[in-house]
């Protein structure tokens, strides 16, 4: 008979503090969100915030220029003077354009008052003997005024009217000259836009808005919430008892990952099914990016509440950041038109490399393959974030 | 159980703790005593491993308090002067969180807190933010205790309590200097001193004394009287320029005197009655530890 008498002494001990470990670490977890639960305004406006964000951002903060509005002053009051005046009047059914006819005006000088009033976002002035002019020396002119406060509308609404001025232009040309357009020398181009086909802005911004909002949960809500502790004095309660810096941190960072995944769900909800935004790409790997993201968001959170002393201080520290972060990300205008320097700078915007991934992986389907600079990018952050933060939260002082 | 030799710490120009030295046996009871700012926290501070010294070395239990700060951890509670526990949290889970933080349950030691948790009890679902003062306190001690620590450090836990509470946190002490933990306590208040095993006087950072109370109050030597008058605020005026005055301090309703060898009642009451003070009342007495601790706060 051979008795085997085995020694668990090591490998139990070992497991029993390991399980003690994991223990802490869940009841740290958990009663963060007991804390959570009671913080009923924080868990709603963290509920809302996704839903609100992107309706607003999405339906209201758009670029989209439409319901231009237009007043003409007829000097001429010729069939030709008209025709141009009727294009504009009825742009609106020709799908070109999105004007608004205000009426018309007497004289350039009301004109005047209608731009400076802002009853008016442009006036056209057909002079006198346009019609003439046109005739007889086959040129004539007439006058835009737009009102360029924006730029980028003013442009894009003297954009437009071009359009309708020259298609005026080839019509009458092709009456006299007695020759079909068709036959005229030209190019006739046909656009056809490709992962957003119908130009939509919700398509481009949702992705943007979704990664935008872990960032600020990540970073704004984490670092709050652990300068609190701070604030509070469980902080240095916590310092005299046995637990680790890493499941400190650890019990600090899992809750907010949840949290920002919870709402990265949500906010892709909303977006498929309100806003019809396409999910091309696989979501396990958008999955993975957010999870990733959210990481680097929560370290960013860990390192701004290591060096503040008192939410004030923390708040004012995300804010600064956070508003460089959205500004230069590319959510709202394109990183490639910003001059150089901002470009660089550019290079250590973390939201800057997610909304690119989210653009391309939601609306693309680009695969991992596509994106794996900025999956190394941002997973380089993140270790550096987190490293840095961890460094930086000594427990003694 | 606490060895702190020649500890030093300063806050930039500040020094807070300038050259500390005292001895604390196992299971006994003893305070630090001081007004505020004396250093006494930031002493606390270092004893339980949150603060490092400047210099000098400290153990507590046998351990140093910089070098085995990790071990020294698990072996001390600390109670530190503010209130810090979650105050979004209940009475229990408060309990249930550090326990589990320190890696126990609240049963393995309930026999600890018993006597404390049971007047806590009626209240372990209400929220710690919502609790009063002296209950704020008790929760602070079981959760300072829930670990059983060897040695327990309580950062003026009286402060901002009323006179009630006051008395029976005292009372919890001293049960729990019965069942042998070593207790370091640190307040303002001189009448709390007289509780103590043994007590050391802090001021500026330094050490004034260290005795037991009734060594402390022997540590006077001067004759010390209370006088009373109807007129306060004239009689004070008065002692201050008298030729036999030392100093002269209100104690509640009568003024102690200490004045120099060879004056009697008699000659005081005489050089009050010339300047017209009525009801005067003079009488010599024992000197108690706020004596003792003016005289040494001027001297020392």
């Amino acid at each position: 008979m051979i008795y085997i008498i085995t020694t668990w002494f090591a490998p139990s001990s070992i497991h029993r503090s390991s399980l003690l470990i994991m223990q802490r670490i869940l009841y740290m977890i958990e009663k963060e969100f007991k804390q959570l639960r009671r913080n009923k305004v924080l868990l709603r406006m963290m509920l809302a915030a996704p839903v609100m964000q992107l309706i607003l951002l999405a339906y209201a903060a758009n670029f989209e220029v439409k319901n231009l509005k237009i007043a003409i002053v007829d000097q001429d009051h010729t069939t030709y003077a008209q025709r141009l005046a009727g294009k504009f009047r009825y742009a609106e059914r020709r799908q070109i354009g999105n004007f608004l006819f205000q009426g018309y005006l007497p004289n350039s000088k009301s004109a005047y008052e209608e731009l400076l009033a802002g009853r008016a976002d442009l006036v056209l002035i057909i002079p006198p003997h346009f019609e003439r002019d046109l005739g007889k020396e086959n040129q004539a002119s007439v006058q835009l005024l737009v009102n360029a406060i924006d730029g980028t509308k003013g442009g894009i609404a003297s954009g437009y009217a071009q359009t309708i001025i020259r298609d005026f232009n080839l019509a009458i040309r092709t009456e006299n000259i007695d020759f079909d357009a068709g036959s005229l020398a030209g190019l006739n181009v046909t656009n056809q836009y490709w992962y957003n086909p119908r130009l939509e802005y919700k398509t481009f911004m949702v992705p943007g808005i979704l990664f935008e909002l872990m960032l600020l949960i990540g970073g704004m809500i984490a670092a709050l919430n652990i300068v609190r502790e701070k604030e509070i004095g469980t902080q240095e309660q916590l310092n005299v008892t046995p637990i680790k810096k890493h499941e400190f941190i650890l019990g600090k960072l899992t809750p907010f990952v949840i949290i920002g995944l919870i709402q990265f769900t949500l906010g892709l909800v909303v977006g498929r099914f309100l806003f019809q935004i396409p999910i091309e790409g696989s979501l396990l790997l958008i999955y993975g990016f957010a999870f990733l993201f959210m990481l680097l968001s929560v370290g960013l959170g860990l390192l701004i509440s290591a060096i503040s002393d008192t939410q004030q201080q923390a708040m004012f520290v995300v804010f600064f950041c956070l508003v460089i972060f959205i500004l230069l990300s590319g959510l709202f205008s394109s990183t490639q038109d910003m001059p150089q320097w901002a470009q660089y700078l550019n290079l250590l915007n973390p939201l800057k490399y997610i909304i690119e991934v989210g653009r391309n992986v939601l609306l693309k389907g680009s695969t991992l393959r596509d994106m794996q600079s900025q999956f190394f990018t941002l997973l380089g952050m993140a270790i550096a974030l987190i490293g840095l933060a961890s460094w930086r939260y000594r427990k003694t002082v | 159980m606490i060895e702190v030799e020649n500890i030093s710490k300063a806050y930039g120009e500040t020094r807070a703790v300038q050259d500390v030295s005292l001895s604390v046996e196992a299971g006994e009871l003893f305070g630090l005593i001081g007004p505020d700012g004396a250093g006494k926290t930031t002493l606390f501070k270092i004893l339980v491993t949150l603060l490092l010294p400047d210099a000098g070395r400290a153990t507590v239990a046998g351990r140093d308090v910089v070098k085995d700060f990790r071990a020294l951890r698990s072996m001390v509670g600390y109670m530190p002067g503010r209130f810090s526990l979650y105050p979004d949290l209940s009475v229990e889970e408060n309990l249930h969180f550090f326990a589990t933080v320190f890696g126990t349950t609240i049963a393995a030691n309930y026999n600890l807190i018993r006597e404390i948790y049971v007047q806590l009890e009626p209240f372990k679902n209400r929220r710690a933010g919502a609790l009063s003062g002296g209950m704020k306190q008790k929760l602070a001690l079981c959760c300072a205790l829930i670990h059983k620590p060897e040695v327990l450090f309580l950062d003026e836990p009286t402060t901002g309590v009323d006179a009630v509470s006051r008395k029976e946190f005292w009372e919890m002490l001293g049960s729990l200097k019965k069942r042998g933990l070593t207790i370091l306590v640190s307040t303002p208040y001189m009448d709390e001193a007289s509780l103590c095993d043994r007590i050391a006087l802090m001021q500026t950072g330094k050490l004034l004394a260290i005795d037991t109370p009734s060594g402390v109050e022997k540590l006077f030597k001067k004759p010390l009287f209370a006088v009373k008058a109807n007129d306060t605020y004239r009689l004070i005026q008065d002692l201050r320029q008298a030729p036999f005055t030392i100093t002269c301090y209100a104690f509640g309703e009568f003024l102690h005197l200490t004045t120099r060898d060879g004056f009697s009642e008699q000659q005081i009451a005489h050089y009050l009655a010339e300047r017209q003070h009525q009801a005067v009342e003079i009488r010599p007495i024992e000197a108690g530890i706020e004596d003792s601790f003016m005289d040494l706060m001027q001297h020392g």
